[in-house]
């Protein structure tokens, strides 16, 4: 069941990321984003992270995915035209670079595979009571940081897309 | 019925390789925006993984975090994009080169 559900949602990961890659047109490209977000939420689930499971698809698919798809809707984004597109030193050296890069850490982890152990269903449950307990004490100061980060962010975002009057 | 944390590992590679790739051959800035997302969440999928694996629940705050800073990142880096929009009238970064040597 575990296994089943870990390939299901995994399969579904990179089919939504390799049609991120492949649409032309943005909207479609946000939307298969959303789908990796989702499935990823499910994973978090399978490792027993809870709490990231919400927050993924509250903030990630919810939050996030809706500013995207409001941005493409009100700048009527068009298709990408492939003609003239993909600078030929980004072919040239990044997709090897990126194959390179996927065979190199899948055979450094393939590798360390015994040692990195495995998991169950449910063997681990994070709940969100032990996350808080870390958060609201350990990290209290990156969190109320965080808090300053996000106000500066809110009052940069109003300032930016405000339309100059001159 | 287990599943190696190493398979997880491995997925969030590939994740991570196909938003470096994205990356590269997209021209619209938008879905370049989306492949740092993509990117950010294949770190993401590592970082709880070897939360899991390492019984640390700092491994997941870090993830919290990260997902607070993605958030902030997205409205601000938006808010550029609408602004490029309205100057130049394009989204395609080839258009965007004034900084290019």
């Amino acid at each position: 069941m575990y296994v089943v559900l870990f390939f299901i949602f995994a399969a579904l990961c990179v089919a939504g990321a390799l049609n991120l890659l492949l649409q032309r047109h943005p909207i479609n490209s946000a939307l298969s984003l959303i789908v990796v977000m989702v499935s990823l939420a499910v994973l978090y689930l399978l490792l027993g992270a809870e709490f990231l499971a919400a927050a993924q698809v509250i903030v990630y698919s919810g939050a996030i995915m809706v500013l995207f798809t409001f941005v493409i809707m009100l700048l009527n984004a068009g298709e990408e035209d492939r003609a003239k597109s993909t600078s030929r030193v980004a072919s040239a050296a990044g997709f090897p670079g990126v194959v390179a890069l996927v065979c190199l850490l899948s055979y450094v982890y393939l590798s360390e595979k015994v040692h990195l152990g495995t998991t169950a269903l449910g063997d681990q449950l994070v709940s969100t009571s032990a996350l808080a307990r870390v958060l609201f004490r350990d990290l209290l100061l990156p969190f109320e940081v965080t808090s300053v980060l996000i106000l500066i962010a809110i009052l940069g975002a109003v300032a930016l897309a405000r339309k100059e009057q001159n | 019925m287990t599943v190696p944390i190493a398979y997880y590992l491995v997925l969030s590679a590939i994740l991570f390789s196909i938003g470096v790739g994205a990356f590269l051959v997209k021209r619209n800035i938008i879905t370049i925006f989306m492949s740092i997302e993509l990117m950010l969440n294949a770190v993401n999928l590592a970082f709880v993984a070897f939360s899991h694996q390492r019984h640390e629940v700092s491994g997941q705050l870090f993830v919290f975090f990260v997902m607070v800073v993605a958030a902030a990142e997205a409205a601000v880096g938006l808010a550029i994009i609408i602004a490029i929009f309205r100057a130049r009238n394009t989204l395609n970064v080839d258009q965007v080169d004034l900084m290019k040597l």
